[in-house]
C-alpha cells in the first residue's frame, strides 16, 4: 500500500500540476507537486527500511489487466523486492530534492509557465517509478518510455530556443533506436517463454537454456539473442558509445533537468534493466561480453572528451556517461550488484555535481563557459564545498561513496579473470584517472585562478538562496555516507540475505566472492590513479596555467579530435541524417509524383486524346450498343469458364 | 430473435438517411435552412449513436458468432438475402463511425459556410453506407454499401473541398472504383461457385486452391487501394488535402478501415490458402508501405499530406498484423485500425483548428504556437505521441501486438515492420517542432486565439478514447477476442486440412 502511494503521488501531482496549473498559479502547483514528491519519498524509504531491515515478505500489487490478446496477457502491477524498493526510495527521495531546488532555480524562468515545469518533473518521476517496479517487461517499456516523453518535453522546456528543440528530437530519436531493438527483446521473450511476466520468466530459465534462434543463417541460443535486443535498449537509454550522442546535447535543458534525469535516474535504467534481467542475463556469456566490452569501451571514451570540453555542464554530462559504463562493466563481468551499487552512490553525487554546477550557472547569470569563470571559491563558498564533496565521491577518494563503488566495479572487472574482464578493467583504471583529472580540472577552473568573467557578471555572483542550497546540503552528506553505510547490504557479506531472488546469479558467477581475495596491488589502484589525476589537474590548472594551451597547440589533431567528441555528430551527419532527408525528397518526388502517379495521370491524358475518338463510337444506334454488351458478357462468361472450373 | 429485442442494426444502418430526408424537406431562408440541417443532423447522429450503445452494452463477448442477426429474403432465387448482423471484428467498428460522425458535424459547425443543407445530407448517407458496410452478412448488400460510400465522400471532396478538389475527387473515385470492378467479379465467380453470396455460408465454403488465389488477387485489388497499400496509395495524400477537415477525419477513421476489414472478412477466412502463399507479397507490400511512406512524410511541407502519408505507414502495419494471421496478428491489427481512427482523426482536426484561423496548411507558414495556443499545443502533443505509439496511448497496443505476431512468423518482417517506431517519431516530432515551437516570426499569427469550448468539445471524447484504448484496452479486445481465437485457429485448420488434402491426392494413384 505505501509501495502503492509512492508510485502514484507524483501522479496526482503531475495531474493537478499539470491541468489546473493555469488556474491556481505557480506557487500552489509547486506546493502540490512538491507536497507529493514528500509523500512519495516518505512512501518510498518507509518501504525500503520495511523490506531492508523488517524483513518485510516481496510480493506484488496487482492493478489489473493492461493487454490481452490470446496467451498474450499483460498486466498492469507494481513489483515489490529489494531491487525495486531501493531503487524507488533512491528516485523518489533525489527528485523530492531536485523539485526543491528547482523552486530556486526557475525563479528567473521567461517562459512564465513554471506550473509547466513543475508538472513534467513529477510526470518524469512517476513513469521512472512505474519503471523500477513494473512487474512485467512491458510495463517496463511503459515506463521506458515515459521517461523518454518526459525527457523530451524538459529538454525542449525552452522550446523557443533552436538548439533545445533539436536537442529534444535528438534524444527522443535515438532513444527509439535502442528501443526498437528492445520492443523486438520483449517480442521473442514472449515467443520464447509464452509470457512477460518476470516471476514465470525466471522460472523457466531452466527449461530453455538450450532453445536456439535462426538468425542470419546460423542458429544462435536464444538468451544470448534476447539479451542483445534487450541491450539494444539499454545502449540507448543509458548512452552507451554509438548511442551516447543524445546526452550531451540533452544539456540544452534546465539544470535540475540534467540532474534528474540525465545523471541520476533516467539514464540508469539501462543498468536496471539488465540488472533486472539478470537471471537470463546471467546465461548468455557473449551477451556480457558485449556489455562488458561496450560498458569499457564507454567508460574510457567519454573520459576522454571529459577532459577538453569548456562548458561545465558538458563536462559532467561526459563524466555520466562515462560512470554509465562502468555500471554497464560490472554487469558484463556478473556483478550486478556493485553495478546497482554504483548506481545509487552515483545518483547522490552525480546529482549533487549537476546541481552545483546548477548553482555556479545561476550565480553567473546563465554563464556556462568554464573559460569565463575562476576564482568563485571565495563567493560562493558553500556551493565550492559542496562541490568538493561530490568531486571527492566521484574520484574515488576515501571516505566518500565513489571510494566503495567505483572500485568494486574496477575490482570486480579483475575478478572476473577472463579477457574481456582484464579489458574492462583497463579501460575503468584508466578512466578513473582521467576521471579525476577532469573533475579537478572542473573544479579549478571555476573556482580557482583570476576571475575571468567580465565585472557585470562578477558584482552580479551571489551565493544561491537556501531552497536551493539545502538540497545540495543533503545530497553532500549522501556522497559522503552513501558508499560506507550501503556496501556491506548491497556488495558485502550480507548481499545474499539483501538482494534475495531480486537479483539471482548463475551457481557459477563467483565474482563478488573473488572481490574480497584480491591482490593488494590491484585493490589499491584505483586510489592511487584517482589520486595521480588529482595531482596532475592541479599541475596542470594550478600550478601552471599555461601547460594546457601549450600541449593543445603541440598535437593539434589529438586535441580537436577529443574536443569534437570523436566526430561522433559529424559522422552521423554525413552517414545518417543527410542521406535520410535526401532519400525521404527522392522518394517523394521521384517516386510518388513522377513514376506512381505519372501511370494514372498519363492514363487520363491518353483517354482525353481518346475520348474524342470514343465519341464518335456513340452513335446512339441501340443495335451497336447491345452488340457491344453481348461482347462484353462473351468476354465475362469466357473468363469464367477459363479460370474457374 | 437478437439480443437487443428489436433490428438494432437496420436501425442504426437506416436512420441516417430518415435523418438526410428530414433535412432535405427543410425550407425557408439560407440561415435558417442551415441552421436547422446543421442541428437535425447532430441529433440524428447522437441518437444513432445512442442506439449504437446498445451494441456495446448487449454483445454477447463469448460468443464468437455473429450476434444482432436480421434476415429478409431479398432475392431468394439467387440466393440473396438483406442478411445483417456484427460479430467481434465487425462490432467496435460501427460504434467507431457512429462515434466519429458527430464529432464530423460537430467540426463542421462553423467551417462549412455553403450548402450546409447538402453537406449535412451527404455526411448522413455516408453514415448510412459506412454501418451498413460493417453489418452486412451478404456480399452484395456489402458490395452496395462498400460502393456507396464512395458517392457521398466523392461528393464532400468534390463540393466543399480545397482548390484543386476536382482532381483529388476524380482521382478519389477512379482509384477506388478501379479496383471495385475487380471485386465484383469476384464476387460473381464465389457465388457461382457456392450458389449464393451469404457471408455466412461463404465463410464455410472451401474454394479450390487455384481458384483462390485469382479470387485474393481480385479482392486485394479492391482493398489495397482503400487501406491504401503501396503502390497504391497515391490517391489518399489529394484526397486527404483538398478534402474539409471533417471529410479527412471521416476518410482517415472509416474508409481507410474498409480495406482491412475486407482482408479480414473476406480474404483471410474465405480464402486461407491464398492467404497464406501470397502472405509475402502482403509483407513485402506493408513493409515498403512502413518505410516508404515515413520517408515520404519526413519530406512533406503540408501539414495535412505528411498526417495522410503516417496514415499509410500506419495502415501498413495493420496489414502485417492481419496477414501474420495469428491471434495477436490479428488483434493488434484491429486496435491499430481503431487507434488510427481515432488518433489520425484527431490530428487531422487538429490541422483542421489551425486551419480553420490561418487558412493555410503549409507547414512553413506556422511556428511558434505554443506561446499562443496553450492548449491546442497539448492536444497536439497528445495525439502526436498516440501516433507515434507512446505506451499508455491507443497507439502502442496495436502496433506492439502487431510486432509480438509478426516475430511468430519472421524476425525481420518484426524488424522492418516495427521501423515506423522510429521513422514515425522522426516526422511527426519534427512537424510538431515546425508548428508549435520556436519563437513566433509571423504578424499574422501573433493574434491567433486558442481553441474554443466547441473546440475542445470535440476534442474531448478522442482524448478519453485515447487514453482508454491505451491504458484500459481489454475492455475493447474482450469483443473481439472470442471471434480472433476462433479466426485463427480456423485459419491453421484450414491450412492443415489443404496440406493433408495434398498429401492424400499424392497417395492416391
Amino acid at each position: 500500500m505505501l509501495f502503492a502511494i509512492a508510485v502514484f503521488a507524483p501522479l496526482v501531482g503531475c495531474t493537478v500540476a499539470g491541468l489546473f496549473g493555469k488556474a491556481i498559479g505557480d506557487r500552489a502547483a509547486q506546493a502540490v507537486t512538491i507536497l507529493c514528491m514528500l509523500l512519495a519519498s516518505a512512501c518510498g524509504v518507509a518501504s525500503f527500511i520495511d523490506i531492508a531491515f523488517q524483513g518485510a515478505p516481496s510480493g506484488v500489487v496487482s492493478l489489473g489487466t493492461w493487454i490481452q490478446a490470446g496467451s498474450f496477457e499483460v498486466s498492469w502491477a507494481l513489483r515489490y523486492d529489494p531491487l525495486s524498493a531501493i531503487m524507488v526510495a533512491m528516485v523518489t527521495v533525489v527528485a523530492t530534492l531536485i523539485h526543491i531546488y528547482s523552486i530556486g532555480y526557475m525563479v528567473h524562468d521567461e517562459n512564465h509557465t513554471i506550473w509547466r515545469f513543475f508538472s513534467y518533473l513529477s510526470l518524469f518521476s512517476f513513469a521512472m517509478l512505474m519503471l523500477v517496479t513494473a512487474d512485467n517487461l512491458v510495463q517496463l517499456f511503459f515506463g521506458w518510455e515515459g521517461v523518454g516523453l518526459a525527457s523530451y518535453l524538459l529538454i525542449g522546456y525552452w522550446y523557443y530556443r533552436p538548439s533545445a528543440c533539436a536537442a529534444a528530437i535528438k534524444a527522443f530519436v535515438v532513444n527509439r533506436i535502442g528501443d526498437l531493438g528492445f520492443a523486438l527483446g520483449i517480442a521473442l521473450v514472449f515467443f520464447l517463454f509464452g509470457s512477460v511476466e518476470f516471476d514465470t520468466i525466471f522460472g523457466a530459465v531452466g527449461a530453455h537454456m538450450n532453445a536456439a534462434y535462426h538468425l542470419f543463417g546460423t542458429e544462435f541460443r536464444a538468451y544470448e539473442v534476447i539479451a542483445i535486443l534487450l541491450f539494444c535498449g539499454a545502449m540507448g537509454k543509458s548512452a552507451q558509445i554509438g548511442l551516447h550522442v543524445w546526452l550531451p546535447d540533452a544539456m540544452e535543458g534546465p539544470t535540475p533537468v540534467s540532474a534528474l534525469i540525465h545523471a541520476a535516474t533516467m539514464v540508469t535504467a539501462g543498468v536496471f534493466l539488465v540488472a533486472r534481467f539478470s537471471p537470463v542475463m546471467d546465461f548468455a556469456p557473449g551477451a556480457l561480453t558485449f556489455i562488458t566490452f561496450i560498458g569499457g569501451t564507454t567508460a574510457l571514451f567519454a573520459a576522454t572528451i571529459g577532459c577538453v570540453q569548456n562548458d561545465i555542464k558538458r563536462v559532467i554530462a561526459y563524466s555520466t556517461c562515462s560512470q554509465l559504463g562502468y555500471m554497464f562493466v560490472a554487469a558484463g563481468v556478473g556483478a550486478y550488484q556493485a553495478s546497482i551499487f554504483h548506481l545509487l552512490t552515483h545518483a547522490f553525487f552525480k546529482a549533487l555535481l549537476f546541481l552545483s554546477a546548477g548553482s555556479v550557472i545561476h550565480a553567473m547569470s546563465d554563464e556556462q563557459d568554464m573559460r569565463h569563470m575562476g576564482g568563485l571559491a571565495r563567493l560562493i563558498p558553500l556551493t565550492y564545498a559542496v562541490m568538493w564533496a561530490g568531486s571527492l565521491a566521484l574520484g574515488g577518494i576515501f571516505p566518500f561513496a565513489g571510494y566503495y563503488s567505483k572500485d568494486a566495479i574496477i575490482e570486480a572487472a579483475w575478478a572476473a579473470g577472463t579477457g574481456i574482464g582484464q579489458y574492462g578493467f583497463w579501460c575503468t583504471l584508466i578512466a578513473a584517472f582521467l576521471t579525476a583529472f577532469y573533475t579537478w580540472r572542473l573544479l579549478f577552473m571555476t573556482f580557482h585562478g583570476k576571475p575571468r568573467a567580465d565585472h557585470h557578471v562578477l558584482e552580479h555572483v551571489h551565493e544561491s538562496p537556501p531552497v536551493m542550497t539545502g538540497p545540495l546540503v543533503v545530497l553532500a552528506i549522501g556522497a559522503l555516507i552513501a558508499g560506507f553505510s550501503l556496501r556491506n547490504l548491497l556488495i558485502g557479506p550480507e548481499w545474499r540475505a539483501f538482494w534475495g531472488g531480486s537479483i539471482r546469479v548463475a551457481p557459477t558467477n563467483h565474482v563478488l566472492q573473488d572481490m574480497e581475495s584480491l591482490p593488494a596491488i590491484v585493490s589499491h589502484a584505483p586510489l592511487v590513479f584517482g589520486l595521480l589525476g588529482i595531482a596532475v589537474a592541479a599541475w596542470f590548472y594550478l600550478i601552471t596555467p599555461a601547460l594546457p594551451g601549450r600541449l593543445a597547440a603541440a598535437f593539434p589533431a589529438g586535441y580537436r579530435f577529443l574536443l569534437n567528441k570523436w566526430y561522433f555528430d559529424e559522422l552521423y551527419d554525413a552517414v545518417i541524417v543527410r542521406p535520410y532527408r535526401a532519400l525521404a525528397r527522392v522518394l517523394w518526388q521521384v517516386g510518388d509524383t513522377a513514376i506512381i502517379d505519372g501511370v494514372p495521370n498519363g492514363l487520363a491524358a491518353l483517354t482525353e486524346g481518346g475520348s474524342a475518338r470514343v465519341v464518335r463510337l456513340q452513335t446512339g444506334s441501340m443495335a451497336v450498343y447491345a452488340f457491344a454488351m453481348l461482347i462484353g458478357l462473351v468476354v465475362l462468361v469466357s473468363i469464367f469458364l477459363l479460370f474457374l472450373r | 430473435m437478437n439480443a437487443a429485442g428489436f433490428p438494432v442494426l437496420s436501425l442504426i444502418t437506416w436512420l441516417p438517411l430518415l435523418g438526410g430526408l428530414v433535412i432535405m424537406s427543410i425550407r425557408g431562408d439560407e440561415e435558417t435552412v442551415a441552421a436547422n440541417a446543421r442541428w437535425t443532423a447532430l441529433w440524428t447522429s447522437l441518437i444513432v449513436l445512442a442506439l449504437s450503445l446498445v451494441l456495446w452494452a448487449r454483445y454477447d463477448e463469448a460468443d464468437p458468432g455473429f450476434q444482432f442477426v436480421e434476415s429478409v429474403a431479398w432475392l431468394p432465387d439467387w440466393g440473396i438475402t438483406y442478411h445483417m448482423g456484427v460479430d467481434g471484428i465487425s462490432v467496435l467498428f460501427v460504434l467507431l463511425s457512429t462515434v466519429l460522425t458527430p464529432i464530423c458535424i460537430l467540426a463542421s459547425w462553423e467551417s462549412v459556410k455553403v450548402r450546409v443543407r447538402e453537406y449535412m445530407l451527404a455526411f448522413l448517407i455516408l453514415e448510412t453506407m459506412m454501418v451498413g458496410m460493417f453489418c452486412a452478412l451478404d456480399f452484395l448488400v456489402f458490395y452496395m454499401f462498400f460502393e456507396g460510400v464512395l458517392i457521398p465522400m466523392y461528393l464532400i471532396i468534390g463540393v466543399w473541398g480545397g482548390p484543386r478538389r476536382v482532381y483529388a475527387a476524380i482521382k478519389f473515385f477512379l482509384f477506388t472504383l478501379t479496383g471495385s470492378v475487380l471485386m465484383l467479379l469476384a464476387l460473381l465467380a464465389m457465388w457461382y461457385q457456392a450458389g449464393t453470396t451469404d457471408i455466412t455460408v461463404l465463410l464455410h465454403t472451401t474454394f479450390p486452391q487455384a481458384m483462390q488465389v485469382w479470387l485474393f488477387l481480385a479482392f486485394l485489388a479492391s482493398f489495397a487501394v482503400k487501406v491504401p497499400m503501396w503502390p497504391v496509395h497515391t490517391w489518399l495524400p489529394d484526397a486527404h488535402v483538398e478534402a474539409p477537415t471533417a471529410g479527412s477525419v471521416i476518410l482517415a477513421g472509416v474508409l481507410l478501415k474498409m480495406g482491412a476489414y475486407g482482408f479480414l472478412r473476406f480474404s483471410l477466412p474465405m480464402l486461407p490458402q491464398a492467404s497464406a502463399e501470397l502472405a509475402p507479397l502482403m509483407f513485402a507490400l506493408s513493409v515498403v508501405a512502413v518505410v516508404y511512406t515515413s520517408f515520404v512524410a519526413f519530406a512533406q511541407t503540408d501539414m495535412k499530406k505528411l498526417i495522410a502519408y503516417s496514415s499509410v505507414a500506419h495502415m501498413g502495419v495493420v496489414t502485417i498484423g492481419i496477414f501474420s494471421a495469428n491471434v495477436q496478428g490479428i488483434s493488434g491489427a484491429l486496435f491499430q485500425m481503431l487507434s488510427h481512427g481515432v488518433v489520425s482523426g484527431a490530428l487531422f482536426l487538429c490541422v483542421g483548428v489551425v486551419y480553420d484561423r490561418m487558412h493555410t496548411r503549409e507547414i512553413a507558414r506556422y511556428g511558434g504556437l505554443a506561446d499562443r495556443m496553450p492548449v491546442y499545443a497539448f492536444m497536439f502533443m497528445l495525439f502526436t505521441m498516440a501516433s507515434v505509439g507512446l505506451p499508455g496511448t491507443s497507439g502502442f497496443v496495436g502496433e506492439f501486438l502487431v510486432l509480438v505476431g509478426a516475430l511468430e512468423v519472421n524476425f525481420w518482417l518484426a524488424l522492418f515492420g516495427s521501423l515506423g517506431m522510429i521513422m514515425g517519431a522522426v516526422y511527426m516530432l519534427f512537424l510538431y517542432r515546425r508548428v508549435i515551437f520556436g519563437r513566433i516570426t509571423r504578424d499574422d499569427l501573433r493574434a491567433i486565439l486558442d481553441m474554443s469550448p466547441r473546440e475542445i468539445a470535440v476534442f474531448a471524447p478522442l482524448v478519453v478514447l485515447t487514453f482508454w484504448i491505451g491504458i484500459y484496452p481489454s475492455s475493447f479486445s474482450g469483443f473481439w477476442d472470442a471471434t480472433v481465437n476462433a479466426m485463427a485457429s480456423q485459419h491453421q485448420a484450414a491450412l492443415h486440412a489443404g496440406h493433408a488434402d495434398l498429401k492424400l491426392a499424392g497417395v492416391r494413384p
